[in-house]
């Protein structure tokens, strides 16, 4: 169980107001990323959610009780921090073990539970250890021990990720998303990182400025962004993004088109150019092609054969049933 | 330090140092053990030129088997053992107050550091003259506020009076260094910990405490250090009456008011003695938190 429901929820510090007030709704089992750059408030959300910060205003509801006045430790979350937040004195039992000791469970349960979470999470042979003995990896396999043992009605992440180097990010992305499955318990997570919330979420939350853009599965945002910031921070690399005189031909004020959806060729195309730097990452290869007419030079995707010197005169075609339109606003033309 | 050249380079600039702060060492210390074999009575006589007596183990014997020096060896350790509690523990209590975020942050933690700053002679003397005069000191003026007999503080409760005094001057000190050491303290576990269901006063016993675990065994042995040794603050109130004889003033009266250098020198040797075992004892009870 683990439905979260925010209802106008604002937060200011001071008199500067970083959330206005804004609803949202977590339904219970599902795996919702706060994603977007840095400072946008998705933290602050996060932690408005978990108790850490007092709400300015609006009401945070988890499974219908209202917990805007409930201090942090009776929401029956579990949160897993940015730097882990061990507690370095203690052995890795111990510190998987503190918050039901301090829940006074019996001796008993609290070494069932401790060991069956480090079974699941590969840790056995470390429990007597210290965190400072751990590598990152283990460090944040045992923060996340940490929260399982509560078995909480929902787990906040705040970007467990960003301190793990990159091999290993991907392994703990897919275990997080495993122990989601496994669990099936919602989850909040949050990211500054596109890639961790398209393979990961159920449901992203893509947040600007404490304002949501959008609120969708990951393919609803890729296939039909809201507005031309969602557009351009979902999907790697950006989406190109073109104004003036090709976008008013679509009737639009900025036409968007993403680099899988232009095609490259030597001999003729819609728009003519040449070719800057390429990225070559062996299944794929990614051009920038500085065509004229265009300020920014476009990222077009190829397949990884394809070789092209710097300097070359090549043509591209956009795909236009893939073509995003949007108006003065911004905002989305269907 | 690679290379066998900048090795030697290193020794050679280091050796001036060395020398310095091992002759600075080894004289006095050689000097005291020299006296303390011998027969110094400057007034009668003796004189280094002269020739002194060799008298063994005589001024150890004397010195052991004075009335006072088991009574000044408990005093120096109460008056350690008090000022080191009481420091430690105001001193955690400060600084948790001062690392919260409060108007004039800045001056308040100034005025605390201020009593580190006023030299020992002059603040016993201000605490003699000013708070503690039976007659004239503010306390007298508090007891008397409150229709109370004034307490004659350097003579009736002139131990507790000591340690007051000591205790004001080193509670800055701690109050520092735990502070620092509190400021230290990762946010993130503590407001993990907040996650987990732990009330204040459990955060403070299983999170900031084991945190400050290191800076506390710093202040007890620094402070150890310094307190074995006080002086000042005994001969500006009571010149070592009323049982606040300390060894240390011992040493000074056998050497400078009964002019017997070599029985004042065997008890220099015996206070060497003491610190040792003291620092064993605080070694062992609180050097494992130095490690790792």
């Amino acid at each position: 169980m683990g439905r979260i429901v925010l209802d106008q929820v604002s937060k200011s510090f001071g008199k500067t107001e970083v959330i206005p007030p804004l609803d949202l709704t977590i339904e219970d089992g599902e795996f919702t990323v706060f994603v977007g750059p840095s400072g946008c408030g998705k933290s602050t959300l996060l932690r408005l959610i978990a108790g850490l910060e007092d709400v300015s205003g609006g009401k945070v509801s988890i499974d219908g009780k209202e917990m805007t006045e409930v201090p942090p430790a009776k929401r029956g979350l579990s949160m897993v921090f940015q730097s882990y937040a061990l507690y370095p004195h203690m052995s890795v039992r111990k510190n998987i073990a503190f918050p039901l000791r301090m829940a006074k469970m019996d001796k008993a349960e609290i070494k069932k539970r401790v060991e069956d979470a480090a079974t699941v999470l590969n840790l056995t042979d470390y429990l007597s250890r210290r965190p400072g003995q751990l590598s990152g990896g283990q460090r944040q396999r045992v923060a996340i021990g940490r929260a399982i043992v509560r078995e909480p009605s929902a787990f906040l992440f705040d970007e467990p990720l960003s301190n793990l180097d990159a091999a290993l990010r991907v392994g703990m992305r897919l275990e997080i998303s495993e122990m989601h499955k496994r669990l099936a318990t919602t989850m909040i997570y949050v990211t500054h990182d596109q890639v961790e919330a398209m393979t990961m979420a159920d449901k992203i939350v893509v947040l600007q400025a404490g304002v949501i853009e959008q609120v969708g599965s990951p393919l609803e945002l890729y296939r039909a962004p809201r507005n031309t910031f969602v557009a351009g921070f979902i999907g790697s690399p950006k989406m190109n993004l073109l104004t003036g005189e090709e976008a008013a031909k679509h009737d639009a004020h900025t036409i968007g088109i993403r680099p899988e959806h232009i095609t490259i060729s030597n001999e003729s195309g819609t728009w003519e150019g040449v070719v800057g730097v390429s990225e070559h990452l062996g299944s794929d290869s990614f051009f920038h092609v500085k065509c004229d007419g265009f300020e920014d030079p476009l990222t077009v995707r190829a397949g990884g054969e394809l070789q092209l010197s710097y300097g070359a005169k090549v043509f591209l075609t956009p795909d236009t049933a893939h073509l995003h339109r949007f108006n003065d606003q911004g905002l989305r033309i269907e | 330090m690679a290379t066998q050249h900048s090795r030697s380079a290193a020794r050679m600039m280091m050796a001036p140092a060395v020398v310095l702060l091992l002759g600075w060492m080894l004289v006095p210390l050689i000097m005291t053990l020299f006296f303390s074999f011998k027969k110094y009575l400057p007034l009668r006589g003796d004189t280094l030129g002269g020739g002194l007596e060799w008298v063994g183990f005589q001024n150890y014997v004397r010195f052991f088997s004075s009335s006072s020096f088991w009574p000044s060896v408990q005093t120096t350790l109460i008056i350690v053992g008090s000022v080191l509690i009481i420091t430690v523990l105001l001193g955690t209590l400060l600084a948790l107050l001062l690392d919260q975020p409060m108007w004039g942050q800045g001056v308040v933690r100034i005025l605390v550091i201020a009593p580190f700053f006023v030299m020992p002679t002059v603040s016993a003397l201000v605490w003699k003259n000013m708070f503690m005069d039976p007659v004239n000191g503010i306390l007298a003026h508090l007891w008397k506020f409150f229709d109370a007999v004034p307490i004659q503080w350097l003579s009736h409760e002139s131990l507790p009076s000591i340690i007051m005094i000591v205790s004001w001057q080193w509670l800055p000190f701690a109050t520092l260094i735990l502070l620092t050491a509190v400021q230290s303290l990762d946010s993130e576990q503590l407001e993990a910990s907040e996650m987990d269901g732990a009330p204040k006063l459990k955060r403070f016993w299983h999170i900031v405490l084991p945190h400050l675990s290191r800076a506390i065994t710093i202040v007890i042995l620094i402070q150890t250090i310094f307190l074995l040794s006080i002086f000042a603050e005994i001969f500006v109130t009571t010149g070592g009456a009323f049982g606040t004889k300390t060894l240390t003033y011992l040493i000074f009266q056998r050497v400078l008011d009964s002019q017997n250098v070599g029985l004042g020198s065997a008890g220099g040797v015996y206070a060497i003695i003491l610190a040792n075992i003291v620092a064993i004892f605080l070694m062992r009870i609180v050097g494992k938190n130095l490690d790792t």
